[in-house]
């Protein structure tokens, strides 16, 4: 029997709601424990069915920041020995162990979670770069079917699996990690199976996405990506996403904005509109691009080491609202999530399709492009009352 | 859940400022379903007003009321707030998620602050009052039938797609956060409406709205509309309705009744 039947024991391959996604960077670099965004996207319980959730760090190993930090999941330990060898034959391993985690009411037939601390072997790499070459073993591996690494960037990492937010956050402690920028994810599957590999957030080297939506170009998309060596395993759209990141915005090395541009660019009769530099730029994504252009209704956050992005389709077909205090800025499918963890936010908006809300490390952040029209300073009690 | 019966104001309620007996409920970590039996509980002991403290994104908070009771929310109430409702008025002492009044019948929805997307979905009846700025497809749907029609005025601006399909009743949209001169940011105004109107205040750039719709001139009518509708917004949130009667305004409605009758037949 295939893993992922096993694992999805609700045995549903159509159901029909909405995820909820919440992710938060402190833009200064300081540290957070673990426990506000279990709050966050624990409030948002009815965007999920306990068919899986996740969460992604980032700062989370200081001691180990020069290294690729693999989390593993295997399908018993006969298959994390196996891949332990793999590992062994294609890396230097610096250091690894179990990822720690508890027996938790619910969680029924987890994987072997480890994590292992890498660096490639020069000898291996035959002409790949470094992150290439993690990008190749990643793929490799996660073809295997008996064992996959979900992530595999440094000093960050993601932990995922089948069950309710709160489940997986007590599963591996997740509230005792610290991490300046946090992505958390709480599924409600609709096309696809709930099973580990499915839950999200999905990374490949330090990327991370978690996704709310389905993607009805995913046929196209995944084409063109797997032209580009990538190869779905998954059984998701949303993989989709976390590798055309790494294609876009690390191998063409296109900025967080014009990646937005390639997922969800502006409607021609918009780009028409445009002053004629800005036009030339956006037919050029569009024709450079057509084939990365994300349909269907969608909001992700996207995050890598020093930088979150989030962003919906171009008609907004999905929720989002932002929100900023001080050096933190907020990304949620829900404001009342926001609110939760911080009552008191500078400034809230609900961002337009296609608008990319992004934090990057250093920049304090700011209100993005027309949606500072919509801002609301005043999520408080009225004065005049 | 921790629960307190004292003597309150409250805010603004249709009649203005007055005292009431108020149930006042703590909300904070209560399911949605626990509040709900609540405050139907209440309302069928014969409540007249409710406080609901520390709300924080519970779901179809008064859906289904059928009594003018008086519901003030402290917090952050959740998707759907008021579905299906007719006849409570909901006053929101912030703002609200997406859904809010999502197929009333009656009643009133107050926010102080603003609120998400598809605002009055499919809204029957009822009065929605947003004093800031709503998100995309306010008013998807609404729809009128005799003396059934619903109203929706947004102090602030809109997102895209305000009034998509809409079937009947009246969206007014006040621009009060937008500079002078600057155009209503809204793309696809009206898109697929085929009943209804919408009036705008400030610069319409006529480019932006739906093909379904056009630019109509305003009636006495219509200006009894504005005076009746502009005049409650400005009650609730103390602003100066003379200042905002003053336009200009531009009404928005459909060319046709069946915008698509010929689409897909020739």
């Amino acid at each position: 029997m295939a893993w992922c039947a096993i694992e999805n024991r609700y045995g549903d391959d159509k159901v029909s709601s909405a995820c909820g996604l919440f992710g938060y960077m402190d833009t200064s670099g300081a540290l957070h424990a673990g426990t506000r965004i279990i709050d966050a996207i624990c409030n948002m319980q009815e965007r999920g069915n306990g068919l899986g959730s996740g969460y992604a760090a980032y700062g989370l190993y200081p001691e180990f920041s020069e290294h690729y930090a693999f989390h593993v999941m295997c399908r018993d330990d006969a298959a994390r020995q196996e891949l332990d060898g793999y590992l062994r034959r294609h890396f230097a391993v610096v250091h690894d162990e179990p990822i720690p985690h508890r027996h938790v009411q619910g969680i029924l037939d987890p994987p072997v979670v480890w994590r292992y601390f890498l660096l490639p072997l020069s000898a291996q790499m035959v002409g790949r770069s470094e992150q290439d070459y993690i990008v190749h073993q990643v793929m490799t591996i996660n073809a295997t079917e008996s064992a996959f690494v979900v992530s595999s960037g440094k000093n960050m990492g993601i932990f995922k699996g089948v069950g309710h937010p709160e489940q997986i956050a007590e599963f591996y402690q997740v509230q005792d990690y610290a991490g300046y920028l946090w992505t958390a994810h709480n599924r409600f599957p609709t096309n696809t199976p709930g099973w580990w590999g499915g839950a999200h957030p999905f990374g490949l080297l330090d990327w991370s996405v978690v996704h709310n939506g389905e993607i009805s170009s995913y046929g196209i998309n995944r084409r063109y990506i797997e032209m580009h060596g990538y190869r779905c395993t998954m059984r998701t759209d949303t993989e989709v996403i976390a590798y055309a990141a790494d294609l876009v915005m690390r191998r063409h090395g296109l900025s967080a904005e014009m990646g937005s541009a390639v997922f969800a660019p502006p409607l021609w009769s918009e780009i028409n509109a445009l002053p004629a530099g800005e036009q030339r730029a956006m037919r050029l994504i569009r024709q450079t691009y057509g084939q990365l252009l994300m349909n269907g209704p969608f909001a992700i956050i996207v995050a890598r080491n020093g930088e979150m992005l989030g962003l919906c389709d171009r008609i907004h077909l999905r929720p989002m609202v932002a929100a900023i205090k001080d050096s933190v800025l907020y990304v949620s499918s829900e404001r009342a999530a926001i609110h939760l963890v911080e009552p008191q936010p500078d400034q809230t908006w609900t961002p337009l399709g296609g608008e990319p809300v992004i934090a990057r490390l250093g920049e304090r952040p700011r209100v993005s492009g027309s949606a500072a029209l919509c801002v609301t300073a005043t999520d408080k009690e009225p004065s005049y009352a | 859940m921790p629960e307190q019966r004292l003597t309150d104001t409250v805010l603004t309620a249709p009649e203005g400022v007055h005292v009431v007996e108020q149930v006042v409920l703590e909300s904070r970590g209560v399911p949605y379903r626990e509040l709900n039996a609540r405050i139907h509980g209440l309302v069928e002991e014969g409540v007249s007003a409710i406080r609901l403290n520390g709300l924080i994104g519970q779901r179809y908070i008064g859906t289904n009321l059928r009594h003018p009771v008086h519901l003030t929310i402290d917090g952050v109430p959740g998707n759907d707030l008021g579905a299906f409702m007719d006849g409570p008025t909901i006053e929101v002492l912030g703002s609200a998620q997406d859904g809010c009044g999502n197929t009333m019948n009656g009643g009133a929805i107050i926010i102080h602050g603003s609120a998400g997307d598809i605002i009055g979905h499919s809204m029957r009846g009822g009065e929605i009052y947003v004093r800031d700025s709503v998100g995309y497809r306010v008013g998807i749907h609404m729809k009128e039938y005799e003396s059934m029609r619903p109203v929706i005025v947004i102090g602030g601006t809109a997102q895209h797609f305000l009034g998509e399909y809409m079937a009947g009743g009246i969206l007014i949209v006040l621009g009060t956060n937008l500079g002078s001169g600057v155009a209503h940011p809204s793309h696809y105004v009206g898109t697929g409406m085929h009943g209804g109107a919408i009036y705008l205040r400030g610069r319409v750039d006529t480019n932006l709205v739906g093909k379904e719709v056009g630019q109509m001139p305003l009636g006495p009518e219509d200006h009894l509309i504005l005076q009746r509708y502009v005049g409650e917004y400005c009650r609730y949130f103390r602003a100066d309705a003379e200042a905002l009667l003053r336009g200009p305004f531009t009404k928005l409605a459909p060319l046709t009744k069946r915008p698509y009758g010929r689409l897909y037949a020739y």
